[in-house]
């Protein structure tokens, strides 16, 4: 009888430990999720910026037209882009040519000059800033859930329930990590 | 970062209890010295009473009564955009769960601090001097370190602290002065009353005498180790967030720089600044007696980290600069994930002149106050405070007649969200598309339409086409 007794407590308490585990990966699994959904809050801010930005700049810069350009069609093509890697990529090259726009911006002091301007440049600086942010703590969220599906024991409970595990958010064009260059040589 | 967060949280658990210990003995000693052998008890229970009494007070209320004190006002993010901007960013990098809120203090000299006992309901105040001496990179690493302080329960924890140190210095500076003042009349009594146990009685009165005269000054002493600690710790997390080291690194010597003093900040709430407020006395007393490591140190860490943005490279610089033991735990040490430094935000480094440092200083404090500018065509800036009721006034340097907005602050926070509303369309193809306007009417765009720019005709909402110019 006594024997049976802890045999149940055993079993009771592996259960109660199964469900605890269980528990943890799916809270895990929607913080992941939540944290994909801040980076793409403020995609579609910086996405909506971007006209107004462009709108602005124009009647300064008629001599750009080539960088006003690749913003909007790096933006048309991110918006389009629907997988993770997709949308990393395309948002990676966006976030280039937000980066040589706001270097050639130097160039226009008349156009610096505009407050409207000054605050839709303050308002980019911090999306960017809120992008690069919303990815690291995604990826931060990333690591842990992986690690917790890959390590012993929780992966038992992983590979039961079918817990897949998620990608990065990897900027996939190198050359965007670095800072551009500025070639001085048409002025 | 959790083990680290809890192992910090560990360590100073000790160092509280340590500071209890000090209080119940103290308690104890007292009550045995004024009443008897059998007063030891009811010294405790008096002792622990005072510190759940302020220890409660100070959890409901110890927010707005810091904030209360310091002068801060919460203000609202068409003042200071950029302020907003920076506080939602660390916001995201921390994953707090709720934005906090921002205050302003109307000072010149510039510091920063933070309060609330959990993430949910915390509070960052900066003064009006920080906000118009940094940049964006240096506002950032001042928020991150104070953002820092919320995330690792360091106000929730120096809070009780302070009160536990403050119940200590209290009981004893009551002994000590009730001593000086009734000393002969309890003693008469005593001798009188238990004559075998006079000399037991005197000795514990002078143990007791000696306790009350150490007990504070040991208290504090342990109060600023923790506090120390936990400013670098600070220093060492906001790196970690903003991965950028020198942001912090040039606020904390612009900080420096500046002689200013905070006239509201004493030396109950000074630990919870980024750099002591009480500069006159930091500066005369030795490392050991101050709430806050020195600025030079902290600056020299937070140039030696070069490689990266880790808290192994932060435990790296650490160890090379103070000489000194681990700051760190091997625990918070285990990620070493390589954190790279972040290139700086573009942004013209102009040093503000005195001047139009005092200026900004002055203007923002203003537009908290409610009130308007006005940029004259002769290039003369008008303040107008919120009371002015006519219509128009001349200006003052060329007499030109100015209209004075219909008491609205025009602001352009509020110009941005207007912009935003305003909605966009993508052009997909070059056939005939159809989308919906915010009113619900359903707009059609011809092959031939190239305007940059539609109406609806049943709500006049104008809509921008994106995709035309470049077809």
């Amino acid at each position: 009888m006594a024997v049976l007794l802890v045999l149940l407590g055993i079993i009771v308490l592996v259960v109660i430990w199964l469900v605890g585990m269980y528990n943890s990966l799916v809270g895990l699994r929607n913080q992941v999720k939540n944290a994909w959904a801040q980076i793409d809050v403020q995609l579609k801010r910086r996405h909506d910026l971007i006209p107004n930005l462009v709108e602005t700049a124009k009647g300064y810069m008629q001599h750009e037209r080539g960088t006003l350009e690749s913003v909007t069609n790096a933006r048309s093509k991110a918006m389009g882009a629907d997988s993770v890697g997709d949308k990393a990529k395309a948002e990676g090259e966006l976030s280039g040519a937000i980066s040589r726009f706001m270097l050639v911006v130097e160039n226009y002091p008349d156009l610096k000059a505009n407050q409207n301007f000054l605050a839709l440049q303050e308002e980019l600086t911090s999306t960017e800033n809120k992008i690069a942010f919303s990815r690291q703590a995604y990826n931060d969220q990333v690591l842990f859930y992986n690690n917790k599906i890959q390590m012993f024991p929780s992966s038992i409970i992983a590979g039961m329930f079918n817990f897949q595990q998620s990608d990065f958010f990897e900027l996939e064009d190198k050359g965007d990590r670095e800072a551009p260059k500025i070639d001085f040589s048409q002025k | 970062m959790w083990e680290l967060i809890q192992q910090n949280r560990r360590k100073s658990l000790v160092l509280f209890f340590l500071m209890g210990c000090c209080l119940v003995l103290l308690g104890y000693l007292l009550g045995a010295a004024y009443l008897g052998p059998n007063g030891g008890m009811i010294g405790i229970s008096l002792a622990l009473i005072i510190w759940l009494t302020l220890s409660l007070i100070s959890f409901f209320a110890g927010d707005s009564i810091v904030l209360g004190i310091s002068g801060a006002q919460e203000v609202t993010p068409d003042i200071h955009p950029q302020l907003f901007n920076v506080v939602e960013e660390m916001k995201i990098a921390a994953s707090l769960p709720a934005m906090p809120k921002v205050y302003i203090i109307d000072s010149a000299a510039p510091n920063a601090f933070a309060t609330g006992r959990k993430p949910e309901t915390c509070a960052i105040a900066v003064t009006a001097g920080l906000l118009a001496r940094l940049n964006r990179d240096e506002l950032q690493g001042v928020v991150a370190h104070e953002t820092s302080h919320v995330v690792n329960r360091d106000v929730l924890f120096m809070t009780f602290a302070g009160i536990m140190l403050g119940s200590i210095v209290l009981i004893s500076e009551v002994f000590l002065r009730g001593l000086w003042y009734s000393g002969g009349s309890s003693r008469r009594y005593r001798s009188s009353s238990d004559r075998g146990g006079g000399q037991g009685a005197a000795i514990i009165a002078i143990v007791a005498i000696i306790f009350a005269i150490l007990a504070p000054i040991l208290a504090q002493l342990l109060y600023f180790a923790i506090s120390r600690r936990r400013e670098y710790l600070a220093d060492a997390s906001a790196v970690r967030l903003t991965r950028y080291p020198e942001g912090l690194a040039s606020a904390l010597a612009k900080i420096a720089d500046s002689d200013e003093q905070l006239p509201r900040a004493n030396k109950v709430t000074a630990p919870l600044y980024i750099v002591n407020p009480l500069k006159g006395e930091g500066k005369k007393l030795s490392d050991w007696t101050s709430t806050h490591p020195p600025i030079s140190e902290r600056i020299k860490i937070l140039r030696g980290m070069a490689q990266g943005t880790g808290y192994l490279d932060y435990q790296q610089s650490f160890s090379l600069v103070t000489g000194t033991a681990r700051l760190i735990p091997a625990s918070g040490l285990k990620d070493t994930t390589a954190v790279p430094v972040r290139i700086a935000s573009s942004e013209s480094a102009v040093k503000p002149s005195e001047k139009s440092l005092k200026r900004g200083v002055g203007d923002l404090v203003r537009a908290m106050n409610g009130f308007l500018f006005l940029t004259c065509v002769c290039g003369l800036k008008i303040k107008i405070p919120p009371d002015f009721k006519q219509s128009s006034l001349p200006c003052p340097r060329c007499h030109r007649e100015l209209q004075v907005p219909a008491a609205e602050l025009a602001t352009v926070a509020v110009g941005i969200e207007a912009a935003l509303a305003e909605a966009t369309y993508m052009r997909k193809s070059d056939g005939w598309e159809s989308f919906q306007c915010a009113c619900g009417k359903n707009l059609q765009l011809s092959p031939a339409f190239k305007e940059s720019k539609i109406v609806c005709n049943s709500c006049g909402k104008s809509t921008t086409i994106v995709g035309n110019e470049t077809k």
